[in-house]
């Protein structure tokens, strides 16, 4: 009886879990996803990187870390991403850290330009 | 008629019934119906005005976050999406404008969004109803996203397209861009490049200067005793100011010849005179950017409440304040942000993800922040950035710029390669 009471809580838990990562706060879920996604102008859809421009999906989180803060404390020589590592708060940097190296690595398509035919631009 | 069934599962009883009642079926049945994933029905539809890279983006992240279960159709008058970002690289020619044209298949495939190629004629926003030349379509949220309209009231002989084809404005890539390009071509060495510039706001702040450095690059290499004359209406150079004075004072100097506080008064077509409030200045070939407002619809539908010219939005959820089931995105939202591609995929996906959650009884973000980048060339090569992250301020409630955003320290060609890598990102992003 015991062994099945632990069972089912772990069960519970364990379906808690999944409810948790598939739902989180939905608010603070929305803030750090509809922020990263912003990257994608530069690191692609999801972070992944169709350019010279760093891929961050599947990236360690520490690493991520480390690079962003060295970034936002002068340490890292500048390219871009000090602007954007000064404007981000440490935690949306953990947060951000943390969501990309959720994210599946997988392969961005590039989309074919074509000729022009519409009566664009005038 | 195949797809009717489909159709019907996804509209309410009485929707289907109106519907059937209009030629909006058969434009419905054009499009991609049949990608969509969705086991159950939509919670809602959204409709979007405009593919280009707001309308866009917000259809795309519409279908990703709400895991498809919201409907989504974009109505666009045109099959392919024109890149203004890059398009001045026509002018200096290192790029052709077919490069930066792309269709719409892609985005519309994967995403099981549906494409309707139409023009829209009036919106009756009482009954959700959008009127286009060839039906109609009801929605429980509408996206406009026309970006900009010219604006010739100034120079009000400069508004035909007769005369467009003489004197371009090429600030929508398309047909002008390559006129102008083509004009420039033409154009004997020792002949002067004229450009105005009007008042901020427009789109792309630092777009005519870029536009400057293009057309001197240009000039320095094939023309070399050609001239860029830069009439600017503003005070100053209002965007990325040392570096373009940098090119402009140095890599260009003795070609480009920038006039700030020198806005346009009139212009003499037949002989392509430009008058200013201080003088009068002749080319050979003559580039007036007009003043911009909110693209057609926006003004159609009367949304453009600020000066007559941009739209007034709620910034967590991109709603007009004149009325909650209309979001504005994209370069017709009335800002202190700059009218850049990357801040119009911005305000795509804050709105994308404000729509989501109203549609599935949760809050919005109160607090949004994003990041913008935005790169200009100064020639075939090398380019400047400016980066900032913009987020909300609850007491202003507008977006504002965070502190540690800037500028490139000089132009380099490692920018460059960033900016290549920006556009093809962007691109995969908002076009797959």
């Amino acid at each position: 009886m015991i062994k099945a009471f632990f069972l089912l809580a772990s069960l519970l838990a364990s379906v808690q879990a999944v409810a948790d990562e598939v739902k989180p706060n939905p608010i603070s879920h929305t803030h750090i996803k509809v922020l990263a996604a912003s990257c994608a102008a530069c690191h692609g859809t999801n972070g992944n990187s169709v350019g010279i421009t760093p891929t961050l999906a599947g990236l360690d989180q520490g690493y991520f870390l480390s690079q962003m803060l060295a970034f936002k404390q002068g340490e890292r020589k500048p390219t871009v991403m000090h602007h954007h590592a000064k404007g981000l708060t440490v935690e949306e940097i953990h947060l951000l850290a943390a969501y990309f190296a959720s994210q599946p690595r997988v392969t961005q398509t590039v989309p074919k330009s074509e000729r022009l035919k519409d009566n664009h631009g005038q | 008629m195949a797809n009717n069934t489909l159709l019907d599962t996804h509209i309410d009883i009485q929707r289907r019934r109106l519907l059937q009642a209009t030629a909006c079926a058969t434009t419905l049945l054009s499009a991609n119906v049949g990608m969509a994933k969705a086991s159950k029905p939509p919670i809602g539809r959204v409709v979007i005005i405009g593919g280009g890279y707001a309308g866009t983006t917000a259809a795309k992240y519409i279908r990703m976050w709400s895991l498809g279960n919201i409907e989504t159709i974009v109505i666009e008058q045109s099959s392919q999406f024109v890149s203004c970002p890059l398009s001045n690289l026509v002018l200096g020619g290192s790029k052709t404008i077919h490069d930066l044209t792309f269709g719409y298949d892609l985005v519309s495939k994967h995403h099981g969004i549906q494409w309707v190629k139409d023009h829209v004629i009036g919106v009756d926003t009482k009954a959700k109803r959008i009127r286009m030349a060839r039906g109609e379509l009801f929605y429980d949220r509408l996206i406009v996203a026309p970006g900009i309209d010219v604006n010739y009231e100034k120079t009000p002989n400069l508004a035909s397209a007769e005369v467009q084809a003489i004197i371009p404005h090429a600030w929508k890539a398309g047909w002008q861009t390559v006129n102008l390009r083509k004009q420039l071509e033409a154009m004997p060495d020792g002949g002067v490049f004229v450009m105005t510039v009007p008042r901020a706001p427009y789109r792309c702040p630092p777009g005519p200067y870029e536009r400057a450095c293009q057309v001197a690059s240009y000039f320095k290499v094939h023309k070399p005793r050609s001239k860029v004359i830069v009439l600017d209406a503003n005070p100053e150079i209002t965007s990325k100011k040392g570096l373009f004075n940098q090119s402009f004072t140095h890599t260009y100097a003795g070609i480009v010849d920038y006039r700030p506080n020198n806005e346009i008064v009139s212009v003499d077509i037949s002989s392509k005179t430009v008058t200013t409030e201080f003088e009068q200045v002749k080319a050979d070939v003559l580039n007036v950017i007009p003043a911009q407002s909110a693209g057609k619809i926006a003004q159609m539908m009367a949304l453009n409440n600020i000066d007559q010219r941009w739209c007034e939005v709620d910034f967590l959820t991109y709603t007009s304040v004149l009325d909650s089931h209309v979001h504005v995105i994209g370069d017709s939202v009335s800002a202190g942000l700059p009218k850049s591609a990357h801040m119009a995929t911005s305000h795509a996906r804050v709105c994308a993800a404000a729509i989501v959650a109203l549609m599935s009884g949760d809050q919005p973000d109160p607090l949004p922040v994003f990041a913008n980048t935005c790169y200009s060339f100064v020639d075939d090569k090398q380019a400047i950035h400016v980066a900032n992250v913009y987020r909300y301020d609850p007491s202003k409630k507008i977006m504002v710029s965070a502190e540690g955003g800037g500028v490139s320290i000089a132009a380099s060609a490692q920018e460059g390669q960033y900016a290549f890598a920006w556009a093809n990102n962007i691109w995969s992003d908002v076009l797959t």
